[in-house]
């Protein structure tokens, strides 16, 4: 069952429910909102194995872009037997025109914080990270201050509200690279080391941090995990599509009359969001197309306006959620001057590590620099975009992380909407 | 256990890669930044392989072996992948062969060899040489560099010497010595690690330039004189003049497993030097005179016999050397203790 | 001043991100010095040579004096839509400097980051620690003249 999406309007349903709502840098008044509530549920009625069956039941789905089952992440990692196990938050939010995390982070830190608690206590760890970036300043701040008072509250430390449940919580801080929101170059960049994805297997929660077992989940994904405990994996699953439950955090961005980030269930069209929530087109121009999932996302265009927003029946169509940023684009953007700027940011963030990602960016750049020079010139040559696409085709193949991956989606998809027709219109004059 | 790799079955331990086994059987899979002696690696992406049942392509260094592991090495999937990524690394460095002390005996080369890449269809530029002639040994030329990070490797984990370390990133990777200094003004040793397992010819024996290619040069395997760890050495000489052009360790020495010090590697001038001794000298009357061993060690032993019977055996002491080995050092102190008599025995090293 | 900052972590290679944060923002041209560089490897018991490895990896970090007022443009997409180009040309008009250098009183420095995660108010630049939204002419050049002022 979809709930109607108009009646959620610009509220939050699980996720942003308290954003904007309570004083963030108060843990009196997220208590007051019925916070903690879920993890003490977890915590005195209910045994590890429990929660993580509640949480696969929900159906809840990595937030951070790829989209893995949450419970069966955890249940990895759940029956190793070590010593030292880790919930490693990863709000190193990069993905252009991604800014749900810092959203949560900033307005209701401590819901973050309780579903770190709660993982924490599923998979039997005893040490949480938050890997938050550097330049989220207002977010390193309020969330050191919500750990501290969690720690008054007796929420995190040795102990917990008198149970044999311990756990610490500590936030570190990146130093301005995308990449490290990958997970296995975050936890790289945790020890103190250049951002270098390593390969896999070992998978980090086999052997992450300091290669002990560690469990990577996204800001949003650890903020459903209170809601889904506090009401149950079927009440989550009221929500959203069969396949994709919950809800989903969308930013509308770009030409619209009202960007901004909305909440809703998921299996929201594309529709829906420009039109209703976005306010629709700015100036009341044409949609040329959106860019979904930011740079390593996906050009989808006009003909897709009316399919569900969720992971699979965009994948359908050859298409990818990502983070679930929406970038619109009216009639008579400049695709090739967009397309360079998403080939910079490849080069830009690209660690350096693997040779196809290493080189292949600046080559992926190089030849949208010359294209875009070409076009000027009204000289464009067709065999430019076709070698760009090969590049990124064998980048796709053989890079070693999902950076050096990427290039090739928006590449495909913005070359199946648009970018030809820029070309042809100019090949035949 | 066994796994077959383009159609025929070899066996394999359980705990080696996929690269592994195929080199143990004579297959070649072109590979840049895999050595036995860093492990895996997984950087370059030029050993890509396909195995059944696993989608896409995957790369035979970081692959471990299973029972009954399927595995293709020369589809045209595969090879049209390393080309590519072979023509990278050509299009971003001066990859010139003919005057590349590496010429030969290169990595890449071989790579290019093998999936049949002449030029390079694409080129970022024209890249100039770009020599750090600092250090004393070593040369380095970063335009030949494909940034394998198999020196760095070699610096942190084998040698544990951490002077060498990738900076930068993306496109602008590149190999820093310190903070970035010149390699001659670093804190190297010059130990040489860096350059032996160096797969081109970025990193090269500064002394061996232009004393001929690896193809003219003999290989002589011998021990190090230095001292008495005993390191396994191979000479590389040139057979016209009969000069070593440079040494390296050998890999598969249980002593050294490779690696030099700086005069294990660097220091053989003295084999051909003017002032090098080659026979016993006798000093009379102020004067140095050549002398046979016999006559030596005879005058030797009838002067150590001259002060045992005039002072007694404690007038005499033997200091052994650290150069040589432990068995001559045990010899040695037989000599002194049961011939001379005395335990007045002490070694260069506690000095 | 490096020293002490150190004094406040332990020494762990895993606090070496959060120590150069905090050597670079107590530095009054925002970036790490030679000498603090070196003793942060001293103190985590690392190379020198990790300790830049991992400083020219991240962009947030520098090694060469920047200005007082560090002003990050983002150009990542959403920015890039509502013309972060324009900003870096109208920011590089008013402080009369070429892209990503500094002012010759040392004042401002200019420099491009990646997506500052407040896209629905494209495009964005941040000055130091404080995030300017909407950004266009009139208002930049008030923003720009505000800090000067306040420095006069």
């Amino acid at each position: 069952m979809r709930q109607n999406s108009k009646a959620f309007n610009r509220h939050g349903i699980i996720t942003l429910k308290n954003v904007g709502k309570i004083n963030p840098e108060s843990i009196e008044d997220f208590i007051a909102h019925d916070g903690y509530i879920a993890f003490e549920k977890a915590l005195f009625d209910m045994n590890e194995d429990e929660v993580i069956d509640e949480v696969k039941d929900s159906g809840l789905r990595g937030r951070g872009g790829a989209g893995f089952p949450t419970g069966l992440k955890w249940s990895f990692t759940a029956p190793l037997k070590v010593k030292d196990k880790f919930i490693i938050c990863n709000a190193d939010e990069g993905e252009p025109g991604t800014c749900k995390d810092r959203l949560i982070m900033e307005g209701d830190p401590h819901k973050l914080i309780e579903g770190i608690l709660i993982a924490g206590y599923a998979v039997r760890a005893n040490k949480g990270y938050i890997y938050i970036r550097g330049e989220y300043y207002l977010s390193i701040e309020r969330l050191g201050k919500a750990i501290k008072d969690a720690y008054k509250h007796g929420y995190l430390g040795q102990k917990i509200l008198e149970t044999n449940f311990s756990f610490d919580l500590e936030i570190k801080v990146g130093g301005g690279a995308y990449v490290c929101g990958e997970e296995t170059s975050l936890i790289e960049s945790l020890e103190g080391k250049r951002g270098l994805p390593r390969f896999k297997p070992p998978f980090p929660g086999i052997a992450g941090l300091w290669q002990k077992p560690s469990v990577v989940n996204n800001v949003e994904t650890l903020c459903n995990i209170p809601d889904i405990i506090s009401k149950g994996g079927e009440w989550f699953r009221s929500f959203g599509t069969k396949k994709s439950t919950g809800t989903k955090i969308f930013m509308i961005l770009g030409n619209v009359k009202n960007p901004g980030i909305i909440e809703l269930p998921q299996g929201v069209t594309l529709r829906e969001l420009i039109y209703e929530h976005g306010g629709g087109m700015e100036d009341d121009k044409e949609l040329k197309c959106t860019l979904v999932g930011g740079a390593a996302g996906c050009f989808v265009g006009p003909d897709l306006l009316d399919i569900p927003m969720t992971i699979e029946s965009l994948s359908e169509h050859g298409a990818a959620l990502g983070s679930g940023s929406i970038l619109v684009l009216k009639e008579g953007t400049n695709l090739i001057a967009l397309m360079k700027n998403l080939m910079h940011f490849f080069k830009h963030e690209s660690c350096g590590q693997c040779t196809p990602c290493r080189y292949g960016t600046e080559k992926l750049y190089r030849l949208i620099c010359k294209i875009s020079d070409d076009i000027a010139r009204n000289k464009p040559d067709v065999n430019d975009l076709n070698e760009m696409l090969e590049t990124a085709k064998m980048m796709q193949k053989t890079s070693l992380c999902a950076l050096g991956q990427s290039p090739l989606m928006p590449l495909e998809s913005a070359m199946k909407y648009c970018v030809i027709d820029e070309f042809k219109k100019r090949v035949i004059k | 256990m066994h796994i077959t790799i383009n159609g025929k079955v070899y066996d394999a331990k359980p705990e080696q890669m996929v690269i592994e086994v195929a080199r143990e059987n004579g297959i070649y899979i072109p590979s840049l930044c895999y050595h036995p002696k860093i492990g895996k690696a997984g950087k370059c992406r030029v050993c890509v392989v396909e195995v059944e049942g696993i989608g896409g392509l995957q790369t035979s260094c970081t692959t471990q072996v299973s029972e009954g592991m399927k595995v293709v090495t020369n589809s045209e999937n595969i090879l049209e992948a390393q080309r590519m990524v072979v023509n990278l690394m050509l299009a971003n460095g001066r990859h010139d062969c003919i005057k590349c002390e590496q010429n030969g005996d290169c990595e890449l080369q071989d790579a290019a060899y093998y999936l049949g890449i002449e030029n390079p269809p694409y080129q970022f530029g024209i890249i100039e040489p770009q020599i750090d002639d600092s250090a004393e040994m070593i040369q380095v030329d970063r335009s030949k560099c494909i940034e394998c990070g198999r020196c760095v490797a070699a610096c942190n984990n084998t040698v544990v010497n951490e002077v060498l370390e990738f900076g930068n990133r993306g496109f602008d990777t590149k190999i820093i010595f310190d903070n970035d200094l010149l390699m001659g003004e670093s804190s190297c040793v010059q130990c040489g690690e860096c350059v032996q397992i160096c797969p081109v010819g970025a990193l090269i024996d500064k002394r061996a330039i232009g004393k001929g290619r690896t193809w003219e040069l003999d290989k002589v395997e011998t021990v190090c004189p230095y001292c008495g760890v005993g390191c396994k050495l191979e000479l590389h000489i040139d057979r016209k003049t009969d000069e070593i052009v440079r040494i390296t360790g050998v890999e598969d020495s249980p002593t050294n497993e490779g690696m030099l010090c700086v005069k294990g590697r660097y220091g053989f001038d003295f084999v051909k030097s003017d002032e090098r001794l080659t026979t016993p000298l006798i000093k009379e009357n102020g004067k140095l005179r050549e002398a046979s061993w016999d006559e030596a060690i005879t005058l030797v032993a009838s002067k150590f016999n001259g002060i045992k019977k005039k002072f007694g055996s404690d007038a005499i002491a033997g200091l052994a050397s650290a150069k040589v080995t432990n068995e001559e050092n045990f010899v040695f102190q037989k000599l002194i203790r049961r011939e001379v008599g005395t335990n007045n025995i002490d070694h260069c090293a506690r000095l | 001043m490096y020293k002490n900052i150190c004094k406040n972590f332990e020494p762990k290679r895993d606090n070496l991100l959060l120590i150069l944060h905090e050597i670079q923002d107590s530095h009054p041209q925002q970036y790490i010095t030679k000498n603090a560089m070196k003793y942060v490897a001293e103190y985590l018991k690392i190379s020198i040579a990790q300790v830049k490895g991992v400083i020219s990896f991240y962009t947030m970090f520098s090694t060469t004096p920047r200005g007082k007022y560090l002003i990050r443009v983002c150009n990542s997409t959403a920015c890039f839509i509502k013309g972060s180009d324009n900003v870096l040309e109208i920011l590089n008009n008013i402080l009369d400097l070429e892209k990503e250098s500094i002012t010759e009183d040392n004042l401002f420095s200019l420099e491009t980051c990646s997506c500052l995660g407040v896209c629905g108010n494209a495009p964005v630049m941040m000055i130091n620690k404080e995030v300017y939204g909407n950004l266009n002419e009139k208002k930049i050049k008030k923003i720009i003249s505000d800090l000067k002022r306040g420095n006069k």
